[in-house]
């Protein structure tokens, strides 16, 4: 109890330092380039944000390697450390949200290679990303802590080192300001979430899928570090630092390999289709609240990277880079989202959401840099802050399902949703909280889904303003087909819940996973957890325009410009993207009128009629012989898009004949991409490297030789 | 800025959307019966069976959750809201501007995602079979509806339907063939989304053809009789949505009041001609198989996005 | 020009291109030819439109004569030929309508995007329906391209016609009136040709399916 106490505690500061940093910066918000000396002498006395927030990494970073001493007898990580993590990611949402309001702070830490110390950066672009993480950390934390208690000490430690390192990776990833640490955090924290994805390395398939995710974050890393190198130019070490890439000149044809090799490299990162392989196969995999951090979190540095690199340090976009990243982002997310109608198995549906969520969110950007390249920075600041909204939602309302699916599994076993079936009734308080991010998630409203979305086709709405026919015919299409996305997330979203959570218990036919599983409902940590992101898809929700004024700041210092000045005017209870008269949207008056005549309706149907109520068997057209195994299960529902959507699947089916004695149906929906080009990859690599292999003799002798070879050449070159 | 003469305008049409929704519906039923040469039970037959449905005892199946009592409500509240927010007799609604054409679209999902859900709550074999079939009509129409609706955003430059309705009866007479298609799209939405022929048969309960009956086959009483009259109001909310963007002509513009009687007069005669021409429409035309349904639903989605590219292309 | 006539040349080209479209997603033969019908009575109808408003009495002509050969006498011959090569109810069944409708969107922006620089050159009111003419011819060659029987591959062609005819009437309002005569009776001639070739392509392989015509290669 008394812990809901605090996170309620932490919550109002928030709201009041959000109220707080908008009335301070109020009158100089054209100008935050400029420190303002008010703010300036307010803050350098109390509170220096970047150092806070190096300081809450640091934090982090101690209390992995506090998790080393974890014993049977002092369950440290559970009852100590998981909760201080969570603590300090509530730290790091504040600092995140002050930063947006201030002018970047650098700082220089003493480590790094000589000639190029650890540069650090917070400005609102990082504070905003820190925001992301520490609220989505903050609920991830606290639901681990009661997740993984039943783990042995040998396990948490370890879950508890990596847990922590990747936490603080990802802090530090958003901090860089040179290339040199970006790379570092961005590789320990690949390799952080690696480990943690093969917490159960004992099972083969787990095992694959580490091995393929570290395989795609690597072909990734590769590309983001050509980007650097070809940002930087040939200079010396020094010219590493953001600051320098920034000034750096390039050739239109040199900077668009650049925009290509950030976009491939973060897209890999982000699951953008084709590169979203991994996403399926390694969400499942790990362990449910790393699942959730993984989806909810780290795919977001992704975003920021992509943000960071294209728009800051490359600089000038053209159209033609924003129409690829749109275009891109609109068939991600279709695929996404058709693939994972197909799914059963819970945790991979939600991966296939993730890809479909990180297409929406490059729908925005996308549409962001082709308003930004054509002169139109209001209706960019429209997109980015679309794509950037959508991001935050996305990082709870995904972290809110995927902790759901992690109660799931932990209280009943079961990951199959053809195996669940009426949870409601045995864990009502986790379909409650797995309620409110369905809805969030299928862009209802009122919940914060639809705000993104809504955002994101008010900025498709202003390609009105495009001169180019074409390019003006091609953004509705994209529009189109995010509207298509939409519904199909909501079809999808029923399944899920319909079938797991509502009907009739179904007997399972596959044996649940090994442990004990206890039936009920979630623990209090748990449903802590649950609860505080289920309340940020409300407050998301409901507050928009004072999210969009935070997110305005980002966009001013991210592009020099914002949002015109009558959107910002429009108060808080009005969330107007350009002119009130264009478009408008208020949550609250929408959910208080639909409460209101629930609630009317509720006591006047009572107070005219009467209340009586009468409990029956179901009548089903008065079908005596109605029993669970008559339900539709997860595959049946999928059937229809099967079959209009058929071509883009690769579906095998086994049907019985009529003489079967045991009538069988066997169903296996499979990925095309993954055979058409992921597959014939693999091959081509094995054949080459069966080549090479010829090199390796066996021989010592012919292995010195090729170290002799080697160093004359090496000796000739630098002669 | 919202003075109290709007806000009671406000709260009186919303009161008279509700009210006179099952008139629209008796009145389809009606002249349905005329077409089939049949006498009719009278047009006032909904609001009889309303309250003969609130007066009953009401059922509930043994392992029903509280999602399967609340979702009548909710879907009451959605259809209100709707309701509310249309432009119906005047553009002079202050709360109009709370949601835009696309959170009107979202109302309508949140309302469909419910019943749904709700269908799926008692685990019979009709409940998921009909909300299969109501997702699969859904996700086809929703993008549609959008698409049709963007084509009059972007003709007028908002997307509220306030200001939408007041930018198209204020331009001078002129033809626009994205309007045209767009009218042809909404047409075709608004009788799959209402469950009306050829997509769904309100008045059936066979298995093989039925979608939204096959939902609310667990529902009784006061539920049922919430869930109907969302209906109507439903039916209703896509009509005047209909009148206002095609036929804008009629609705008092804002803070004219004495224009109201003859937007009375107006909403009436065009509600009297589209009721006729929706059960005209479901007299001659036969039921599809379901799976035709998607391929209706994507010519109405392809219809409003060529509607949309010709604004662009040939460019008023 | 009159607005309204304008407005009304738009109109019909929008129908024209809605009905191209519904042509690409048709499958019955004996819709085809009705659609096929339709469109030549949009196309006059636009046609008579600019006669008039611009004052263009050749056009009034050359609308004379879409309606006899476009809407009335080739239909007609269509019917004909169908009942005679006994094909009246044949479905086309193995085309993606979803997929052949996206590449048709895609071509009908491509088309747009090609007619932009064309139609700023042009001096007539109506340059702004060119993108539409040549969508229509894409469409139409489309068409061609996915159908397997040859029935709808001719209306596929005789379609192609009326958009290239669409499009000389709003880039130029109209070609001279000799050459529009000589293509009119080209449509004539190639629409006899066409018959006689589908007696023989059905005495040869028992089936209009032009998929037959790939064995013709290995002798």
């Amino acid at each position: 109890m008394r812990s809901r106490c605090g996170v309620r505690a932490a919550f109002a500061i928030i709201r009041i330092n959000i109220r707080a940093v908008l009335a301070s910066s109020e009158p100089h918000r054209r100008t935050d380039l400029t420190p303002s000396p008010r703010t300036h002498s307010m803050d350098t006395a109390a509170f220096a944000p970047a150092q806070l927030a190096v300081g809450v990494a640091v934090f982090w970073l101690s209390i992995a390697a506090a998790s080393l001493f974890e014993s049977e007898r002092l369950r440290l990580v559970n009852r100590v450390l998981f909760p201080a993590a969570a603590a300090a990611s509530l730290a790091l949402a504040v600092i995140g949200v002050r930063a947006i309001a201030e002018p970047a702070q650098t700082l220089l830490l003493p480590l790094g290679l000589p000639g190029l110390p650890f540069h650090l950066r917070l400005d609102p672009l990082a504070g905003f990303f820190l925001f992301l993480l520490g609220i989505g950390a903050a609920g991830i934390s606290i639901y681990a802590a009661g997740y993984f208690e039943r783990e042995t000490p040998q396990r948490l430690r370890l879950i508890g080192l990596q847990y922590h390192v990747f936490l603080a990776a990802m802090a530090l990833v958003v901090l860089a300001d040179d290339a040199y640490l970006f790379m570092v955090a961005w590789e320990s924290m690949a390799i952080a979430s690696y480990f943690l994805v093969t917490t159960d390395h004992r099972l083969a398939h787990i095992r694959a899928a580490g091995f393929l995710y570290l395989l795609i974050a690597h072909v990734g890393a590769i590309a983001i570090l050509l980007c650097f190198g070809i940002l930087q130019g040939g200079g010396g070490i020094e010219e590493y630092t953001f600051d320098a890439l920034r000034r750096a000149e390039l050739t239109p044809f040199w900077a668009t390999i650049a925009f290509v090799l950030a976009f491939a490299g973060f897209g890999a990162k982000a699951g953008m289709m084709p590169l979203h392989a991994w996403l399926p196969e390694a969400h499942p995999a790990a362990p449910s609240p790393v699942s959730a951090l993984m989806s909810g979190i780290m795919l977001k540095t992704a975003i920021y990277g992509m943000v960071r690199v294209i728009y800051d340090l490359i600089g000038n976009v053209t159209w033609q880079w924003g129409l690829t990243v749109a275009i891109t982002g609109a068939l991600t997310a279709l695929f996404g989202v058709l693939y994972a109608l197909m799914q059963h198995d819970l945790k991979r549906l939600l991966a296939y959401h993730s890809v479909e969520n990180i297409g929406i969110i490059l729908i925005g950007i996308g549409l962001s840099m082709v308003f930004l390249a054509t002169g139109h920075p209001a209706a960019a600041t429209l997109g980015l802050i679309a794509g950037l909204y959508h991001t935050l939602n996305h990082a709870v309302f995904k972290g809110l399902l995927f902790l759901g699916a992690g109660s799931i599994l932990h209280s009943t076993g079961l990951r199959d949703l053809n195996d669940m079936g009426g949870l409601i009734r045995r864990m009502p308080a986790t379909a409650a909280y797995f309620l409110v991010g369905a809805l969030a998630i299928s862009a209802l409203p009122p919940l914060n889904g639809f705000v993104s979305e809504w955002l994101t086709f008010q900025s498709a709405l202003q390609a009105v303003r495009l001169s180019d026919g074409v390019l003006r015919s091609l953004v509705p299409l994209i529009a189109a087909m995010l509207a298509l996305a939409g519904a199909l997330t909501a079809m999808c979203f029923v399944k899920v819940y319909g079938i797991a959570f509502l009907g009739q218990r179904r007997e399972p036919r596959h044996a649940p996973h090994a442990g004990q599983h206890s039936g009920g409902d979630a623990g209090v940590l748990e449903r802590l957890g649950m609860g505080w992101l289920a309340l940020w898809c409300l407050v998301l929700g409901i507050f928009p325009s004072t999210v969009v004024s935070l997110l305005d700041r980002v966009a001013v210092s991210v592009m020099g410009s914002g949002l015109p000045q009558a959107a910002l005017d429009s108060g808080w209870l009005w969330l107007v993207p350009v002119r009130a008269e264009e478009a408008s949207y208020a949550p609250l008056i929408f959910l208080v009128t639909v409460l209101a005549v629930f609630g009317l309706t509720f006591a006047g149907v009572r107070w005219i009629w009467h209340g009586r109520l009468r409990r029956a068997p179901p009548w089903d057209c008065g079908f005596p012989e109605q029993s669970a195994r008559m339900q539709d299960t997860a595959d049946a529902f999928g059937q229809p898009i099967r079959w209009i959507f058929g071509p883009i699947y690769r579906i095998r089916t086994r049907a019985p004949s009529p003489e079967d004695a045991q009538p069988r149906f066997d169903l296996k929906v499979e990925d095309r991409l993954w055979y058409a080009l992921y597959l014939p990859i693999a091959r081509l690599v094995e054949y080459v490297s069966a080549r090479v292999g010829w090199l390796q003799q066996g021989r010592i002798s012919i292995y010195l030789l090729y170290s002799f070879v080697t160093l004359i050449a090496l000796l000739l070159f630098v002669r | 800025m919202i003075d109290a003469a709007a806000i009671a305008f406000q709260i009186v049409q919303s009161i008279f959307v509700a009210a006179t929704a099952p008139l629209l519906l008796g009145w389809v039923n009606q002249c349905r019966c005329w077409l089939q040469n049949r006498s009719g039970p009278g047009v006032l037959q909904p609001y009889y069976v309303l309250g003969r449905l609130f007066h009953k005892e009401a059922v509930l199946a043994e392992n029903a959750s509280p999602l399967f009592w609340a979702t009548p409500y909710i879907l009451f509240g959605c259809m209100w809201l709707a309701g509310g927010i249309v432009p119906v007799l005047a553009t002079d609604l202050p709360f109009a501007p709370a949601a835009d054409i696309i959170a009107l679209v979202g109302v309508f999902a949140l309302a469909r995602v419910f019943i749904s859900l709700a269908a799926l709550d008692i685990g019979t074999s009709f409940g998921g079979l009909g909300a299969r079939r109501e997702m699969l009509v859904g996700f086809l129409a929703e993008p549609a509806m959008l698409m049709t609706l963007f084509t009059a955003a972007f003709i007028s430059g908002s997307t509220q339907l306030t200001t939408i309705v007041e930018s198209l009866a204020r331009r001078e007479f002129a033809i626009y063939p994205s309007l045209a298609f767009a009218a042809v799209a909404f047409l075709m939405v608004l009788l799959a989304e209402n469950a009306r022929i050829p997509v769904d048969n309100p008045a059936t309960h066979l298995e093989l053809t039925m979608i939204h009956e096959a939902m609310i086959l667990e529902y009784s009483a006061r539920h049922l009789a919430l869930i109907e009259w969302a209906s109507a109001i439903k039916l209703y909310a896509y009509m005047t949505i209909g009148l206002a963007l095609f036929v804008p002509w009629g609705i008092a513009q804002g803070g004219n009041w004495p224009a109201l009687p003859f937007a009375l007069a107006a909403l009436a005669l065009k509600l009297v001609v589209a009721g006729a021409g929706l059960a005209l429409i479901e007299t001659v035309s036969a039921k599809f198989r379901v799976f035709r349904a998607p391929e209706f639903l994507s010519t109405a989605f392809l219809l409003a996005v060529l509607g949309m590219l010709i604004h662009f292309l040939v460019g008023q | 020009m009159a607005p309204l006539s304008l407005q009304l040349v738009n109109l019909l080209a929008a129908v024209l291109l809605l009905i191209a479209f519904a042509m690409l997603s048709q499958r019955r033969v004996l819709s085809l030819i009705r659609l096929f019908a339709w469109q030549g009575a949009a196309l006059a109808a636009s046609t008579i439109v600019v006669a008039h408003s611009m004052s263009q009495p050749h056009l009034y002509v050359s609308a004379v004569m879409t309606i006899v050969l476009k809407v009335l006498f080739l239909p007609w011959f269509l019917h004909r030929l169908i009942d005679r090569l006994n094909v009246r109810w044949d479905v086309e069944t193995l085309i993606n309508i979803p997929a052949t409708m996206l590449v048709g969107i895609g071509l009908a922006i491509f088309a747009f995007a090609l007619a932009t620089p064309i139609s700023e050159m042009a001096s007539t009111v109506t340059r702004s329906t060119l993108g539409i003419a040549l969508a229509s011819v894409l469409l139409s060659f489309l068409m061609m391209i996915v159908r397997r029987k040859a029935v709808p591959q001719v209306i596929g062609f005789l379609a192609m016609e009326n958009g290239l005819f669409f499009a000389a009437t709003s880039a130029t309002y109209g070609m001279p009136l000799v050459v529009e005569m000589g293509v009119a009776l080209d449509v004539l001639v190639g629409a006899f040709v066409f018959g006689i070739f589908f007696f023989h392509i059905r005495e040869t392989f028992d089936s209009l399916d032009i998929r037959h015509m790939e064995k013709l290669k290995q002798d």
